[in-house]
């Protein structure tokens, strides 16, 4: 029988690493010469530096060797955020690196450096720059947009503006409503109008969501050394191949000149997805010292440089019929873009809205607003995490007043294989979410769980809350390499980056299925582009599971087909003769006959061309041309572009369960239960599986509980930039068991069944435990995130809150 | 603001093996010196360059500020320098004193409680953010509070006590010293005093810049408690937004004497409330001498909180700290003794 890896339990091959301490993160580098790179931090939410920096008396200090400024930097277009900047447009930017023997030196060096800094006026709050007279966060405007160009065939450029409702739109709303004004994205799906005449009842809500520091374990440090010409960079990334291809501009080389070295990553959660913007600080400054540099990022530094969650201020509008049936969504969303380039979170919000729910009418509309706040940048489930812990409260207030079950609310509105979904209403490959609205029911004993709801016991009171959500699960067209060689080893060579999830060895186990071969005996190559790596999707989005099975499938069938042409050269006969398994390549049906493996690897070299890469395929992307380079010669090569049709797009899909006591006489909340049920395709690796679902949710949880940003709204000044005041959960916080279950049936439109599981899982955790809270306040809903102590404990007191529906940063 | 964090500037570092070597040098750098505990409260000032001491004083390799002993004339005496995990796992304090067990035991996180000292935790500097983070506030020397305005970010600040300054003490083990009516022995250049940990701590009425009586050259050597209220009734509670690695939003310590189902003493503490452990005296008065009921209960919290001053953004801490000296009152009767 084949070979069955995907679906079981293994040991990745980081592991030992990982738990002895010899996995080398980026702080981890050390090297001869080396000096340490420490930022200037800008003290105001945008300024700029007036005049000439004057660095005289830190460059005279024994030990300083180099300062980085804004005009060392290679040209960039102005809309970019850079490494060091003489405009901040936040708090904690950096205006400038210095390199020294030690970061002591550093910073002492640093604070003798004479900067005269201009203060200009900021913005926090986006409705606020939407006022007229509101605050620009920049010089050149208040939103940004993305201009399709006139002229066909050129790509759509992001713009920034300045735009301001009206008087009249605030005067309308009255605070109590987002105002009416003028959108940049705005999509329907029949007509909302009719819809909601149509409707049974009718929900419209103020919400608001937060914006949150990503947060990753390791911070962003990096260290980069010069060597022949050649950059050495060890950053802290999520992705390998698209980092090097993408950033080697910013660095000033050629992606030939630049070698990127990453095999352990300690998370990202999206905020290294292209690796991050403080690279070329150790880059920049070890060309100009020609030492090594490394530039180590403290959790307070992180907070700053690291990346952040888009937030909403929004309208949502519901329309019910009486059996449950979503007949109209209205939806407005205002996004707090902070101040850089244009975040899709309030897309994915969209589409993950109109999956989620299938409304039959739909309006969606959307601005994106400047703040002088840390950069966004996606960050797990960007926009889906948001809108599903926005809306899915609104589904149980209307269950609750239709008398209509809320896990049965979700099955009635939930998609099916069939359905189609965003204001293109196009087609998905698979959506088996009522199966895991079934294995949910099972899983948490649903009949008999729910009617613990609002029962009080002493001072405590019971909620239950469900949830579904969303997240799209795998990109496509990307290449596999590896090479068999005449050891009997196969040496995969993998782009996936190492950041936490497994991914990176759990694809790699496609090429040992499909070639029927021992996985033991499968050498991945990782995280090194020197080493010859393969054009590989980001790994983000939930794309690596799907993006890279694929690829990894079409290069070792690709193998197999080389395989069986040896053999048949060989031994005669035609190669559809032959079969691969048990580590030979010999007759259908006669698994001794043939050769082995290592046989046809040596033959593969002797042939040349194509069997041992000397001639590679046409339609593999140039990256993976250049990276093939290092196994031509060494075997038999195998190596392929995805081509397997997909007719749709990938989702992936999680019911979330939370069973929460809220103490009615201090506020406090005790998460109880949680469980949580997947469709994303056929199961690779059940063990990480379940921690992508918990990981994700407890994730969430931070979100509906706790983590957010506090801004002084007068001076700009952050007070949420450490791990204990961003309050993200701990363990402690946690049950200690928590549940999980899986569909597991393969999509069909992947020759591996395996749909992306890493984003889908927060909003799920984050939006079951918000309704749970309002379940137990007898469906009292807050209508914005976190919900903390003193939010629950007016609410039960009957008390007014400090804060109004759209208050951002507090 | 500072313009470079998380990089501690040089300081001389000393590390004194007796506790009068430690205030010899306290004394002799005066302002400029740094009494180092645990390092929990210190190494934040250290690191974002806001404090900028000339000498630290490590006293971490005295001995005798270690350990739970026997006190002469009775109670327990607890070495300044001792652990909040020691503190509140040591077999002698949970027998007769489990409500100063139980406040180390919620202090944090267990990483923290392994290195922070009790000594540490009485003596650390309020939380404000606006103070702790470097601006020019009346408690930095400064003539405004940034955190008093109708902007200001002042959910966790006081509601009782504030005089310019409305940040508040964060102290778990503060409120149960309060409540057990603990001293602290103080060693200073004039030799020892002991001093009630009532009067230990201190507002901003008295002294803007400081937390506690302790002045430059002066330092916590050992914290004593009574036997007069060993194996008493007791409560502590603390609420705090995260299960763990949080300070307290309110927090209330109760320690009663009941014979016969009657109160015959009570002592009631709430804190980070105020800028001090705040000693509930009316609210004592309505309980002692009675056999609590829940009117009684009622009525204790009700009269606690009167008299509150809310901030903002904080209004909710005045039903908080009244709910919770309720449940304290009723609580702390229906305990048995350890």
């Amino acid at each position: 029988m084949a070979r069955t890896y995907h679906g079981t339990n293994y040991t990745p091959p980081d592991h030992y690493a990982k738990v002895t301490g010899r996995a080398r993160y980026a702080e981890d580098w050390r090297a001869d010469g080396m000096l340490f790179a420490k930022c200037m931090l800008s003290p105001m939410p945008h300024c700029r530096v007036r005049g000439k920096i004057d660095a005289t008396a830190a460059l005279a200090m024994p030990g300083v060797h180099a300062i980085l400024t804004q005009e060392d930097l290679p040209e960039h277009d102005p809309l970019d955020e850079t490494c060091v900047t003489n405009e901040p447009l936040f708090e904690g930017q950096a205006i400038l690196a210095v390199a020294a023997d030690s970061e002591w030196i550093a910073a002492d060096a640093i604070e003798k450096i004479k900067v005269d800094l201009e203060p200009l006026p900021f913005a926090l709050d986006p409705l606020d720059s939407l006022r007229p007279g509101g605050p620009n966060a920049r010089r050149d405007g208040n939103v940004i947009v993305r201009d399709t160009p006139s002229e066909p065939g050129k790509p759509p450029k992001n713009v920034v503006k300045e735009q301001k409702w009206t008087a009249d739109a605030f005067a309308a709303a009255g605070g109590a409503r987002l105002p009416d004004g003028e959108a940049h994205v705005e999509w329907a799906i029949g007509d909302v109008g009719k819809g909601f005449e149509e409707a049974d009842f009718v929900i419209d809500r103020p919400l608001y969501h937060q914006s949150n520091t990503h947060h990753p374990l390791e911070p962003r440090s990096c260290m980069a050394y010069w060597q022949g010409g050649k950059l050495f960079l060890y950053p802290s990334t999520q992705s390998i191949t698209i980092t090097h291809a993408v950033t080697a501009a910013s660095l000033g080389v050629q992606p030939q000149d630049y070698v990127l070295i990453c095999e352990f990553c300690g998370g990202g959660f999206g905020s290294k997805i292209i690796g991050t913007v403080n690279m070329p600080i150790p880059a920049l400054l070890a060309k100009k010292t020609g030492r090594p540099v490394m530039h180590r990022v403290s959790r307070y530094e992180e907070n700053y440089m690291g990346r952040a969650r888009t937030g909403f201020q929004a309208q949502a509008k519901m329309g019910f019929r009486k059996d449950g049936r979503l007949v109209a969504l209205d939806l407005y969303l205002v996004q707090d873009n902070g101040p850089y380039s244009i975040q899709s979170d309030m897309n994915s919000a969209g589409a993950v809205a109109s999956l989620s729910y299938q409304p039959v009418n739909m309006r969606f509309r959307a601005v994106s607003v400047l703040t002088n706040t840390p950069p966004r940048f996606a960050q797990r489930a960007p926009g889906g995490a948001q809108i599903t812990a926005m809306l899915e409260p609104l589904l149980d207030a209307a269950a609750e007043k239709l008398g209509v079950d809320r896990l049965e609310m979700r099955r009635i509105n939930a998609p099916d294989s069939s359905s189609k979904f965003d204001g293109n209403q196009g087609p998905l490959t698979s959506a088996l979410v009522r199966e895991a609205i079934d294995k949910t029911k099972t899983l948490v004993d649903w009949d008999n769980v729910k009617k613990l709801s609002r029962q009080k016991k002493g001072t405590k009171v019971t909620g239950v809350g469900v949830a579904l959500s969303s997240y799209t699960a795998g990109a496509l067209g990307f290449d596999g390499l590896m090479v068999l060689r005449p050891d009997g080893k196969l040496e995969l060579h993998t782009g996936v980056g190492n950041l936490g999830t497994h991914s990176f060895s759990d694809t790699a186990r496609t090429a040992a299925e499909v070639l029927d071969f021992p996985w033991e005996k499968v050498e991945l190559i990782w995280g090194n582009t020197s080493k010859g790596l393969p054009w590989t999707s980001v790994q983000a989005g939930s794309m690596t599971t799907h993006s890279a099975t694929r690829a990894i499938h079409a290069a070792s069938m690709d193998l197999k087909k080389k395989l069986q042409e040896i053999a048949a050269k060989d031994l005669g006969g035609s190669p559809d003769a032959y079969e691969v398994s048990n580590e030979r390549v010999h007759r259908k049906g006669a698994p001794g006959s043939g050769m082995t493996l290592a046989k046809a690897a040596e033959r593969a070299i002797a042939l040349g061309g194509k069997f041992d890469g000397h001639e590679l395929p046409e339609d593999i992307n140039p990256y993976t041309k250049g990276g093939a380079q290092v196994v031509v010669g060494k075997g038999a090569v195998g190596v392929a572009k995805d081509n397997y049709e997909r007719a749709g797009s990938i989702y992936s899909f999680v019911v979330g369960f939370a069973r929460v006591e809220i103490d009615t006489e201090t506020g406090d909340v005790e998460i109880m239960d949680y469980a949580a049920v997947t469709d994303c395709g056929r199961v690779m690796n059940p063990r990480s599986l379940a921690a992508q679902l918990h990981g994700g949710a407890i994730q969430g949880f931070g979100m509906a509980l706790g983590q957010k940003w506090i801004f002084d709204p007068q001076w700009g000044q952050s007070f949420t930039h450490r791990f204990y005041s961003a309050r993200p959960p701990s363990i402690l916080d946690v049950p200690s068991v928590l549940k999980a279950d899986f569909v597991n049936v393969p999509d069909p439109h992947t020759p591996v069944g395996a749909k992306g599981i890493g984003e889908p899982p927060i909003g799920a955790g984050e939006a079951a435990l918000v309704c749970a809270i309002s379940d137990a306040l007898g469906g009292h809903q807050f209508g914005r995130t976190p919900i903390m102590l003193d939010m629950i404990l007016n609410a039960l007191e009957g008390r007014p809150d400090y804060y109004q529906p759209f208050t951002t940063l507090t | 603001m500072s313009m470079i964090r998380d990089m501690m500037p040089g300081f001389e570092l000393f590390q004194p093996a007796t506790a009068q070597d430690a205030v010899a040098l306290l004394e002799r750098y005066g302002d400029d010196a740094w009494a180092l505990a645990g390092g929990l409260d210190t190494f934040d000032w250290l690191k974002d360059r806001i404090k900028r001491p000339r000498a630290v004083v490590d006293l971490g390799a005295i001995e005798s500020l270690r350990g739970v002993r026997a006190a002469a004339g009775g109670g327990l005496e607890i070495g300044a320098m001792t652990t909040l995990t020691e503190v509140s796992r040591d077999a002698s304090v949970k027998e007769s004193y489990a409500l100063l067990a139980k406040a180390a035991g919620l202090v944090a996180t267990p990483q923290i409680r392994n290195q922070g000292t009790i000594g540490g935790n009485v003596c650390q500097d309020t939380r404000c953010w606006y103070y702790r983070g470097g601006w020019p506030c009346y408690r930095a020397g400064g003539n405004i509070c940034y955190a008093d305005t109708p902007a200001s970010m002042n959910r966790e600040h006081c509601v009782f006590g504030a005089s310019r300054c409305v940040a508040v003490n964060p102290s778990d083990t503060a409120g149960a010293l309060v409540a057990l009516d603990a001293s602290m022995v103080v060693l200073g250049r004039g030799g020892e005093k002991v001093v009630k940990a009532e009067e230990f701590f201190i507002g901003p009425a008295v002294d803007i810049t400081r937390m506690t009586v302790l002045r430059p050259g002066e330092m916590l050597t050992a914290i004593r408690l009574p036997a007069e209220w060993a194996g008493a009734h007791y409560y502590f509670e603390k609420a705090r937004d995260r299960q763990s690695w949080d300070f307290a939003l309110v927090s209330v310590a109760a320690a009663m004497k009941v014979e016969g189902g009657t109160v015959r003493d009570v002592r009631l503490v709430a804190n980070s409330v105020a800028p001090y452990p705040m000693r509930l005296k009316a609210a004592e008065a309505q309980v002692r001498g009675k056999t609590v009921d829940e009117r009684v209960a009622q009525s204790a919290g009700d009269i606690a909180v009167r008299g509150a001053r809310p901030l903002h953004q904080n209004s909710f801490k005045v039903p908080l700290m009244r709910n919770l000296v309720r449940r304290a009152v009723r609580e702390a009767t229906a305990t048995t003794t350890a």
